[in-house]
């Protein structure tokens, strides 16, 4: 271990400290020779390597250095800033400095990690190295700001996720906001029979949690809304959100469904949304008979009132609330909230997209939320298994990764469909005694009881075939095949393709982001990955984080989940959100632009450019000024300033100037 | 240079990348986790959004020996500040007129929009950029042509912002 | 534009009912094509497994002649009937593109011979010309005989849609189906449209090659077809050349026409019989079903 130390006379003193991340940097970059030139720089009076520097002893060689005046200024080479930055602060706080006296070299993530070559690699980091003091050197200590936090939270998406986060926040006391697109809360988890793999019913677990969010005098519950607009930062989001009119007064409404019996039509034209269209609707609805909360809707694009104007309302007539209102207009609410959590969850992948597994084609081919519904005894069908010919089916066949570990649709594993083809395939042998054959890939049944579950399910001779399905066709080679649909796989356990006639197919379906999951992304000003899904701070440190402070996330929409993962996620991100706003306040990065009155000119040039209004114009002293409190720290009006008047606190002219010698010059 | 990245005896460019933090600089530190290999050549400097990026800022960094500059943003839409980004592509549309007549060719400013899952695109850029400027060999600036520009920059700073929101 | 007409060896040899047909379809569309001059072998499948490199340096040749002939400075369309000169043109076409290495030597290999090609062709093939490009209101308009009450069974084959084309859904295509429409004829759902239809195995293992042939042709027989219709000169002789060989070995010999998809158009849009090649077809359109009236009543000789 090499430490150099100097004594220079007069001011800043730096201090230099390169970490091995035990071997992550130090197996591709010379530390050793980065310490020796990091201590030639100028102004560098103590320059160190450790092992792994955000650990206790890491920081306290700096702080010791910094208690006894060998420096007053900190470079760490180490992983990203994104990463430790706020570690080292706080180091450098405790010891007694300016935190922003400090400044990280990216030696892991843009190097190490990167870089196979060791002496490219090596030469990379000495300039960032070299860059970072020059830039450090020029550093101002910065005083943060201190925000109160608006206690309240806003929870978008009132699947099981948002449902739990929700009822979390409220339990401790917090002011919740749930709002849900759909006429009722529950999301996908509502329309299950049975969970995996206690089998214990869906709704038996679901619905007390459903009434507990309707219930709850913490929570404003908003079915049938959607969030249209998202201002304000961490601590103080203003939010807009839009009430759908259901035409149905909410406080009115006591949910006795007359409205539903008297409408003039007798039977439901419409797919019903919730039975996946295996049932029909009527315009005037409720979910199902759980819904939550349990009022009717309208839908005008059925209903004869609002498509022909003729009809003789007899659903108005019948409800002695007089709650339904065919003026009723969409509202928009203003809240304001501290936090946001986002549990938006997924949709099903759509089979017919795989158009050699016949789905849309052959009617006794289902996708796996229609069996769901299926098997749900309050289903279409009242649990009974019956196709849509009207036939109990003899045999079945499950076929796993559809729209799952595919390069043509999706590449990634969808996580939660292994175990519910095992959970579809134990329910439909329990309650049509038919042959059932399961086709997978890998059979995937990581979790607390899972692969027992798939263990109780082989005793129960359900066929696993190992193979990708190649297609599910009506045509018959044989007699015996006749009639029947053709499951074709190569069974890779065995060698050879079979044909495994059956009567019923379920394709077993995976996860896909919302469609409009671009849109949430951008209204929140979180990211996404490639697939669509929410994008998390850190994969593993920061799981229900987003990169933009005060918002969360939950359940699937971060990535396929199943209940138990969601829910917990759900816990973890009500705990995030109250640690915020139980805190009363956030410090901001003091990153914000100011103005050096003597070199304004008052050319204008940046009133316009910025996007929070946070430059104005001072008529009296004919200069800008930036009102710090709205500055949200981009620097774009500094960059435009002509006369370098306008400067960006942790981003001026100087220490970016002096960065870009830094990377240049010393190497 | 050292002769680390001159042992093959080729030219190694240097190059100066800047980075937004909420989009390029984060899809780069995505790429390290993955272990996406790529040039050494780029060095990059973090701003907080690419409106940071003063174009005074380039032209210090081709004075200081750099033989590219690489600029990265939000995709159009995505800016984590409503719109730096659009104002950080005008300038360097400008810029690039400015660096045709003072004789360093445009290819040597690029602009790329990533987004922070897009840790390949990271690689990819850097790649085709490295090998690009490679083609394009060493930047030999006339210090009077350096200054020149300086001070055009400095003076038509003023148009290229003008004109406020798009 | 004028699109560049591929031909192949297949359609100036055993498919010149496809080539005479399509020529006159396209004729009758008034869609300007010129036949590039001085085309060669596209590699071949065959070929292909052999060397891979010489294979794609003689797809590159026509790619470069086509770009050379096409007068079009942006890009030149490549009309390529025959399936398997469209699956190894654009497999080489993709690979050209992907691997520099490649495209580097077979540059090289070109400019040997005086050519370049700066990668402006695109592989076409007829249906998605027709389809995409024409559109199926124009055949309609065309039509002076509809196919009315004519079952059709339209197979794609193994080639055409697999892997690479991406004018049609690669297991389920409707290309073919959508122009049996378009000229007001029916098609039989079936899902065999893209199953091998025994491809050189007839000519090399028979035993295999027949049977693949004669589970197409039984089940299009048993879902009601009046009229296979294929657009790959292989299918096309495979399917229908054996006939009385698979009728012998298998059973169920009743026969059934093996057309080309230009012909059946041609037909439709009144065209004369023998200059849509219908003289070279050895099963002659039933005289007993709605063909003989489409056919205006003519019996089609072998």
């Amino acid at each position: 271990m090499s430490t150099v130390d100097k004594n220079p006379n007069g001011a800043p003193k730096i201090g230099v400290y390169i970490c091995h991340c035990g071997i992550n940097i130090a197996h591709t970059v010379d530390v050793k020779s980065t310490v020796e030139f990091a201590a030639r720089l100028p102004h560098v009076t103590v320059s160190k390597e450790y092992k792994f520097m955000c650990s206790d002893p890491g920081q306290e060689l700096i702080q010791e250095d910094l208690r006894s005046g060998k420096i007053d200024r900190v470079v760490v080479a180490s992983c990203s800033p994104l990463m430790h930055e706020p570690t080292f602060r706080r180091a450098m706080a405790a010891a007694g400095a300016n935190p922003f006296l400090f400044q990280m070299a990216n030696i892991r993530e843009h190097v190490s990690w990167v870089t196979n070559d060791k002496a490219a690699a090596t030469q990379k980091a000495t300039a960032l190295i070299a860059a970072a003091v020059e830039r450090v050197a020029w550093h101002r200590p910065l005083e943060q700001s201190k925000v109160p936090v608006n206690p309240n939270v806003l929870v978008v998406g009132g699947g099981i996720a948002g449902i739990h986060a929700a009822l979390t926040l409220a339990d401790s006391g917090r002011k919740v906001f749930l709002v849900e697109r759909e006429p009722t809360i529950g999301g996908h988890m509502a329309q299950f029979d049975k969970t995996f793999p206690t089998l214990d019913c869906s709704a038996c677990i679901l619905t007390p949690k459903m009434s507990s969010v309707r219930a709850h005098p913490n929570i404003t519950l908003w079915t049938y809304s959607e969030v249209d607009n998202v201002e304000g930062y961490v601590g103080n989001f203003k939010v807009k959100v839009r009430r759908k009119p259901r035409y149905v007064i909410e406080d009115q409404c006591v949910g006795c469904l007359d409205c539903i019996e008297a409408c003039i039509f007798k039977k439901g034209k419409t797919p019903d949304e919730f039975n996946v269209g295996l049932s029909n609707r009527k315009p005037i609805y409720v979910p199902f008979p759980q819904a939550t909360p349990l009022v009717a809707v309208i839908d005008p694009e059925d209903c004869a009132h609002f498509r022909t104007g003729k009809c003789k309302k007899t659903c108005a007539e019948v409800c002695q609330r007089e709650a339904i209102d065919f003026e009723q207009t969409a509202q928009i609410k203003e809240i304001e909230v501290g936090a946001i959590i986002l549990a938006t969850g997924y949709r099903v992948f759509d089979a017919s997209r795989i158009s050699r597994y016949g789905y849309g084609k052959y009617p006794n081919v289902y996708s796996s939320l229609e069996i769901e519904r299926l098997v749900n005894a309050a289903g279409p069908t009242g649990g009974e298994i019956v196709m849509r010919d009207g036939k109990k089916p003899k045999a079945v066949g499950v076929v796993h990764c559809v729209g799952s570990r595919d390069n043509k649709t999706n590449k990634y594993c969808s996580k939660v469909c292994c175990m519910y083809s095992l959970k579809l395939a134990h329910l439909v042998k329990e309650r049509t005694g038919a042959e059932v054959y399961n086709f997978y890939i890998d059979m995937r049944t990581p979790g607390k009881g899972y692969e027992e579950f798939y263990e109780k399910l082989l005793k129960e001779d359900v066929h696993f075939v190992r193979g990708r399905v190649a297609e599910v066709t009506d045509w018959a080679m044989t007699p015996e095949e006749e009639g029947h649909l053709i499951i074709r796989a190569e069974d890779t356990l065995i060698g050879s393709v079979r044909r495994i006639p059956v009567d019923m197919v379920i394709l077993s379906v995976g996860l896909e982001p919302q469609t409009d999951h671009e849109d949430v992304r951008r209204m929140f000003n979180i990211s996404c990955s490639h697939e669509g899904w929410f994008l998390e701070r850190h994969p593993k440190l920061a799981p229900v984080s987003t990169f933009t402070d005060g918002v969360f996330l939950a359940g699937a929409c971060q990535g396929p989940k199943d209940i138990p993962d969601s829910v917990a996620q759900a816990g973890a991100a009500a705990a995030e959100a109250l640690a915020l706003v139980d805190k009363g306040y956030v410090q901001l990065e003091p990153n914000t632009a100011f103005v050096q009155a003597e070199l304004c000119s008052g050319c204008h040039t940046c009133i316009n450019l910025c996007p929070y209004s946070a430059v104005n114009f001072i008529e009296e002293k004919h200069v800008a000024e930036v009102n710090g409190a709205m500055c949200k720290g981009c620097g774009t009006c500094v960059a435009a300033c002509p006369s370098g008047a306008l400067q960006q606190n942790l981003f001026t002219d100087e220490q970016i100037f002096h960065e870009i010698e830094g990377v240049i010059n010393y190497v | 240079m050292s002769d680390a990245i001159n042992k093959n005896n080729g030219f190694e460019p240097r190059i100066v990348a800047f980075f937004c933090n909420w989009c390029t600089y984060t899809a780069a530190d995505l790429a390290g986790p993955a272990r996406m290999q790529y040039a050494a050549n780029v060095r990059v400097v973090r701003v907080m959004c690419s409106g940071r990026i003063d174009a005074q800022f380039i032209v210090k960094a081709f004075r200081e020996g750099a033989d590219g500059v690489l600029i990265g943003g939000c995709h159009p839409g995505d800016c984590h500040y409503q719109e730096g980004n659009y104002k950080a592509l005008r300038r360097m549309t400008l810029l690039k007129r400015y660096m045709t007549s003072m004789g360093i060719e445009p290819e040597r400013l690029r602009m790329e929009w990533i987004a922070a899952s897009e840790g390949d695109k990271v690689q990819k850029v850097i790649n085709q950029m490295t090998e690009q400027v490679r083609q394009l060999g060493p930047l030999h600036l006339e210090p009077m042509n350096v200054t020149e520009m300086h001070e055009h920059v400095a003076k038509e700073n003023v148009t290229v912002v003008q004109g406020g929101t798009p | 534009m004028s699109y560049m007409y591929y031909p192949g060896c297949s359609l100036k040899g055993t498919g010149r009912a496809y080539e005479e047909s399509m020529l006159a379809v396209f004729n009758a569309m008034n869609i300007p094509m010129k036949e590039i001059d001085d085309w060669n072998c596209c590699g071949a499948t065959a070929y292909m497994s052999v060397s891979e490199l010489k294979a794609f340096a003689l797809s590159a040749r026509n790619f470069a002649l086509a770009e050379q002939q096409s007068g079009d400075d942006s890009s030149a369309d490549m009309v390529v009937p025959c399936a398997a000169c469209y699956l190894g043109l654009n497999k080489a076409m993709r690979y050209l593109r992907e691997y520099k290495t490649l495209s580097n030597t077979v540059s090289r290999a070109l400019a040997a011979g005086g050519l370049t090609y700066k990668g402006k062709t695109r592989v076409r093939h007829p249906l998605d010309v027709l389809v995409n490009d024409i559109g199926t209101d124009k055949i309609s308009e065309l039509v002076v005989r509809p196919l009315k009450g004519l079952k059709v069974a339209c197979y794609y084959g193994c080639q055409l849609v697999r892997p690479f084309a991406d004018f049609d859904d690669q297991h389920d295509p409707s290309t073919m189906n959508r122009i049996v429409k378009a000229l007001g004829g029916e098609t039989i759902d079936w899902p065999l449209k893209t199953r091998c239809c025994g491809g050189s195995l007839t000519g090399t293992i028979q035993d295999v090659g027949l049977r693949l042939s004669y589970i197409l042709l039984n089940e299009a027989k048993k879902r009601g077809a009046d009229v296979i219709i294929t657009a790959c000169p292989l299918c096309q002789f495979n399917l229908e050349c054996y006939q009385p060989q698979i009728g012998k070995r298998f059973g169920n010999g009743s026969e059934i026409p093996v057309v080309y998809f230009t012909q059946l158009m041609g037909i439709a849009f009144g065209l004369e019989q023998r200059k849509l090649g219908m003289n070279r077809l050895f099963v002659r359109l039933q005289p007993s079903n709605e063909l003989r009236e489409v056919a205006g009543g003519q019996h089609v000789h072998s």
